[in-house]
């Protein structure tokens, strides 16, 4: 299949998500579940990928900068305005797309292959809309709070390495992560994460509800799934730091 | 009533369905009956608007579903019960509230109220009570049929479809699935669909056969006169054990 077709099938496909669920309470009773496979489940992976990236890059960042022209601050502001601008959106999406990717596209797929999403269209329900808005919207509204949480725990992931090795001193590191602060790397990060939330869910979401045959084909399913998402999340990020930093 | 006229569907230049017409008629059980890859399966799809005709009509009531929009389509499907092949429960539900999604998807019920008419869709198909709070996946095939069943039956449908109602079941279970969808289809005046290659279910309960052959409507009729058929397409698929040889014989 070429890259029109499936554009135009994913395009179809959200034009039938994007529209008021049939029953609100049957969306808020799917709403809360969402929220906790894909936000709250998400949390350990978060917690773990953070706070070491944010151990090695201080690591890494104060090894590649032994210069004494530079100030002892640089290590813990390099740091930082990594993990703002592209460790906690960006990369961290693109982990999580292999994780909620996956777990959609896999799910949807394998209500495709049992007939389960042909048993909701018979009954007259719009099956696209029901299984698939409150993934989006649960996605999306958790996303910029992982960032948010990945930051901050790349951050103290930083600070413990001033704690228990002697690369940086923990007041060099706490000066650098205050200084020079500019707040709008923030509003760019989570702006990112929130399209990114919504490609990772979408995608993968496009890619099980257009599963067909048996187990196989719900693999293959989630691979594409994982591997267009990645690509998209990435073309995404080049556009939108062009557009929000150039 | 449903009624099929002159329908034609093709996939990628290969035509599937030859000018078939035919009429499916209330209170009855109409089946769908012919060997695998003759098309009997993307009949029953087309009929139910899961596959876009190329031409002709299905009329449900007089209503021509290739001529609604998708609104409509879905308004009717609310008209429609559909017990799948593989049964197609929700496996994040338990049985019974299996049977009362479709309740709180589209009656203004209130909860106590969708329970027990899910209940009683449940016992109906005789379902025991301690299986109600158990997953899909933790009860048996022949249950799951039931359970089914009892979700194609909450909304109190017009139209029945069922796909294969007996694949992976034993006999007696297979008997016993039949003769609960006859019941139903009798008392509660539906026009069932069956789409069938199971000769125990057409000896049984085949009160209108269709039988297609190659895309082609081949034959149709009910159970007593296939005996006595002149159709040697329908005679091998039909009589081709040598145990229906010799029913054949006897009857004939």
């Amino acid at each position: 299949m070429n890259i029109f077709e499936d554009a135009g099938r994913y395009t179809l496909l959200m034009r039938r998500v994007l529209v008021f669920p049939d029953r609100w309470k049957m969306f808020f009773r799917q709403f809360p579940k969402e929220l906790e496979k894909l936000g709250l489940q998400s949390l350990p992976i978060v917690i773990i990928i953070s706070i070491f990236i944010g151990a090695i890059m201080t690591i890494q960042t104060k090894l590649n900068t032994e210069n004494p022209l530079l100030p002892t601050y640089s290590t813990g502001l390099v740091t930082r305005d990594t993990l703002l601008l592209e460790f906690s959106s960006t990369i961290l999406c693109l982990i999580l797309a292999g994780k909620i990717g996956s777990n959609i596209a896999s799910e949807i797929g394998t209500m495709r292959i049992t007939e389960q999403i042909d048993a909701l269209e018979i009954m007259g329900v719009n099956s696209a809309n029901y299984l698939i808005l409150p993934k989006i919207a649960a996605f999306v509204f958790t996303m910029p709070f992982l960032v948010i949480f990945s930051m901050a725990v790349g951050l103290f992931g930083g600070y413990l390495v001033g704690v228990f090795s002697d690369v940086i001193t923990t007041a060099d590191y706490l000066l650098g992560i205050q200084y020079a602060f500019i707040p709008y790397y923030v509003l760019y990060s989570l702006v990112k994460s929130l399209v990114f939330a919504f490609i990772i869910s979408s995608v993968a979401a496009y890619y099980g509800y257009y599963a067909s045959g048996g187990a196989l084909d719900v693999g293959k399913a989630s691979t594409n799934a994982v591997v267009n998402s990645s690509i998209l999340i990435l073309f995404f990020n080049l556009l939108i730091t062009n557009l929000m930093l150039n | 009533m449903i009624e099929v006229k002159n329908v034609n569907k093709s996939f990628d230049g290969n035509h599937v369905l030859k000018n078939v017409s035919a009429i499916f008629e209330d209170g009855k059980t109409n089946m769908i009956i012919g060997a695998s890859g003759s098309g009997k399966t993307v009949l029953m799809k087309s009929i139910i608007g899961l596959h876009r005709i190329d031409s002709g009509k299905i009329e449900y009531d007089g209503r021509n579903l290739p001529d609604m929009r998708m609104k409509d389509i879905r308004i009717l499907r609310r008209e429609v019960g559909m017990l799948f092949q593989g049964s197609a429960l929700f496996d994040s539900m338990t049985v019974l509230e299996n049977v009362m999604y479709p309740l709180e998807m589209f009656s203004k019920a209130d909860k106590t109220e969708m329970e027990e008419r899910a209940r009683y869709c449940l016992k109906h198909v005789d379902l025991k009570e301690k299986s109600y709070n158990l997953a899909p996946s933790e009860i048996s095939g022949g249950m799951q049929k039931r359970v089914a069943i009892a979700r194609a039956i909450a909304l109190q449908p017009k139209y029945l479809f069922c796909d294969e109602p007996n694949s992976g079941l034993d006999p007696k279970t297979s008997l016993i699935i039949d003769r609960l969808i006859h019941d139903i289809t009798v008392e509660f005046n539906i026009t069932t669909i069956i789409n069938s290659h199971d000769m125990n279910s057409v000896m049984e309960i085949g009160e209108n056969i269709i039988f297609i052959n190659k895309g082609i409507k081949a034959w149709q009729g009910n159970k007593n006169d296939i005996f006595h058929v002149d159709n040697k397409d329908l005679n091998d698929f039909v009589f081709a054990s040598e145990l229906y040889k010799k029913v054949k014989h006897t009857n004939s």
